[in-house]
């Protein structure tokens, strides 16, 4: 690939991030964890083929809400969801709707890289495996493949993919687990704060990974450090004591926010 | 700016002088360092009292004093009227002790119409010789009339008098074997037909009430029947039942309250289980007293709570993020708990399981109210035959009085114990070889 079509291709999903196509909608999205109420009816629009950063101080209901959107808070006992939070226009939290087809459709990565403790071979292929992604083994090597190299991992290890995933260093654990949630071929992918455990080299290559990803998914990611907000994504929402604060183009929130506490959190005033 | 605050009279100002006790931090330390040795010393040394008095007792069980001598299978005394051919009962009742007392007898010199000679040597032979001659005849009938060369088994206060077990300085009134048959076992010694062999006996025989033909074979049987189905039953019942209480169960009083009943039921005295077998099993479901199936079935309840303790513990200390990272793959529930979860926790469930069975291998007390005290010498083929079990075996020859029974009930502890070591063993291997993946 050449500068030019690189350039082109950032300027197309830039066009298509503002056409308004939007991958999920939240409305009104409220969660309870028993009595306490973590968030306060929040609307907000997720752009397809966007990064979009969710900031804010520790507490601030930033995690749940990434957590809604796959429904990974339902197995955390005693919490309930309010609102509306639709896929493609078809609401999440519908009866119909099957939880493992959604995480399959939304992937996840974590805060703390978690591999299995099993082969880098193995950690990629699990997810194909039971959702019935390959019909053989060769389908099963190729998506390995591609997951990794995907994340930017198969020149690090393919001499080594029956190796134990948890023997790789933390930046490398952490693309695997990106390349395991890749392998599913989900339309959106969550990531919790994916490079606070990582070091400064590391955390350079995800965020670099980040941005390729673009192309193909729909990412939204939960960070603690504006520097990573304003490098990797191209949409931020600021969250304040379980409200949105402001979403906006990032450009526009780190220079001329519209909310006096964007403004304050950003320049380090609170948080 | 604001303005610092000068501390009063200057006291933060100086160097402090620390007065931590070092020397007493240390010497505490010391003390405490010398207390755990100290009890770790103290339970060591308990150890080896124990096993150096068990071995030191009971090693001779494993060998068995035999009267090697040329025996004579006379027709004259077996099959007189040569009926074998027609009649099978003849050589299984066949009186074998007099050929074996005859062929000891020759060997003596004691003549053939001393009769209390003759009775003194029929008592330096065990009785097992019936059993053991007629099998040799069984198999080959053709020795009928032949001499071969026997290795007898002894009787088993000659098997203790050999041994150095009976004080023979006490006069003969007072032992239970004669001046007599002394000299005559001095005489077999230096003529090299009496001596020690390996006592196969003791590992393959059954119950007997002659110590020399006694053995834990039943026994082991018995135990191993129960151990067969203490396995099958507790381990799928158990890790189910903590599958569901820590992966799907919703937390309430009532499973708080279940929770709290199976740590007590951990805690039930053991004999308890033995009463609640006994009500149920044998009165209620009518199955057969003695046998090793009862006996399992309230070994099983008995390991349950432990091994659910033990699965619960494994599955709780399998972190969260490896169920959370299945979980967001897609995974459901169920696939996340047994590709993922129970693996790893595997290692835990093994070792809980094998310390629950090794339990139960030695549980004596719920086995005697089942009445597996009984008294069995013959092989049990299913589980549902009258059986005994390891531990209950000793405690039975420990209440023996002969003391040959002695070095057996030693004997056979060191048998149980060694079946328990390598128990424990296998749960370490297996640990290492579950959690040496990575």
């Amino acid at each position: 690939m050449n500068m030019m079509s690189e350039a082109a291709v950032e300027k197309a999903l830039d066009k298509k991030m503002n056409d308004m196509t939007y991958k999920m909608i939240g409305n009104d999205v409220s969660v309870y964890y028993g009595e306490k109420r973590a968030l306060f009816d929040v609307n907000l629009n997720v752009r397809e083929n966007t990064v979009t950063a969710l900031i804010g101080p520790s507490g601030c209901g930033k995690s749940t809400f990434l957590r809604t959107l796959n429904r990974m808070n339902d197995t955390i006992e005693g919490c309930r969801v309010t609102g509306k939070i639709t896929l493609d226009g078809d609401d999440i939290y519908d009866k119909e709707i099957d939880v493992v087809e959604l995480r399959a459709r939304v992937g996840m990565v974590f805060q703390k890289p978690n591999p299995f403790p099993k082969s880098i071979y193995e950690n990629i292929a699990y997810g194909p495996r039971i959702h019935g992604l390959a019909r053989n083994k060769a389908d099963l090597d190729q998506i390995v493949e591609a997951s990794l190299q995907r994340a930017g991992l198969w020149t690090e290890v393919k001499d080594r993919l029956h190796e134990g995933g948890t023997g790789l260093s933390g930046g490398q654990q952490q693309r695997l687990c990106i390349a395991r949630a890749v392998a599913v071929s989900p339309e959106v992918i969550l990531m919790d704060e994916p490079c606070s455990a990582l070091d400064p080299i590391a955390t350079a290559k995800v965020e670099e990974l980040i941005h390729e990803l673009r192309a193909n998914y729909t990412i939204v990611i939960v960070t603690h450090s504006m520097q990573q907000a304003a490098r990797v994504s191209q949409r931020t929402a600021m969250f304040h004591l379980g409200q949105l604060v402001e979403e906006n183009d990032t450009d526009k929130m780190f220079t001329n926010p519209d909310d006096q506490r964007t403004q304050d959190y950003i320049m380090g005033r609170f948080g | 700016m604001t303005d610092v605050v000068s501390s009063p009279a200057g006291v933060i100002d100086k160097p402090a002088r620390r007065d931590i006790g070092i020397k007493r931090r240390y010497r505490a330390e010391r003390r405490f360092r010398a207390y755990g040795i100290a009890a770790l010393s103290f339970g060591l040394l308990f150890l080896a009292l124990l096993l150096w008095s068990v071995v030191s007792k009971g090693y001779t069980a494993f060998q068995q004093t035999m009267i090697t001598v040329p025996v004579e299978f006379s027709e004259q005394i077996i099959d007189k009227d040569n009926e074998r051919a027609t009649d099978p009962q003849k050589l299984m009742t066949a009186n074998y002790p007099i050929v074996a007392r005859n062929a000891v007898a020759k060997a003596l010199g004691v003549a053939e119409n001393d009769t209390a000679g003759l009775r003194a040597v029929n008592q330096m032979i065990s009785n097992g010789v019936r059993g053991q001659l007629r099998d040799m005849v069984l198999a080959n009938p053709q020795i009928i009339g032949t001499t071969q060369t026997v290795s007898l088994l002894a009787a088993g206060d000659i098997d203790s008098a050999f041994k150095g077990q009976i004080d023979l300085s006490v006069t003969e009134q007072n032992r239970k074997i004669s001046d007599r048959q002394v000299g005559w076992m001095n005489q077999l010694v230096e003529a090299g037909a009496l001596g020690k062999h390996f006592n196969t006996g003791i590992f393959v025989n059954g119950n007997s009430s002659r110590p020399e033909a006694a053995g834990v074979g039943v026994a082991l049987i018995g135990s191993f029947y129960m151990m067969l189905i203490v396995l099958v039953l507790s381990l799928p019942i158990g890790v189910a039942a903590s599958i569901y209480l820590e992966e799907f169960a919703p937390k309430n009083r009532l499973t708080d309250l279940i929770e709290v009943n199976i740590n007590n039921l951990a805690a039930v005295p053991s004999i308890v289980y033995g009463l609640l077998g006994l009500a149920v099993f044998i009165n209620f479901m009518e199955l057969p007293r003695s046998a090793s199936l009862v006996g399992g079935l309230v070994l099983t309840l008995m390991t349950l709570p432990t091994i659910i303790i033990a699965t619960r513990a494994a599955l709780k200390a399998v972190p969260p993020s490896i169920r959370a990272a299945a979980l967001g793959l897609g995974a459901s529930k169920m696939q996340t708990i047994f590709h993922h979860v129970l693996p790893l926790a595997m290692p835990g469930i093994l070792t809980g399981t094998i310390i629950g069975l090794a339990h139960a291998l030695g549980e004596t007390a719920p086995l005697l109210l089942i009445g597996m005290v009984a008294f069995v010498a013959n092989y049990p083929t299913t589980p549902m035959d009258p059986s005994t079990a390891l531990p209950v075996q000793i405690y039975m020859w420990a209440n023996e009085a002969e003391r040959a029974f002695v070095e057996r009930t030693s004997g056979a502890i060191i048998i149980l114990l060694l079946f328990l070591i390598v128990m424990n063993v296998g749960a370490i291997l297996l640990r290492r070889r579950f959690e040496r993946r990575w």
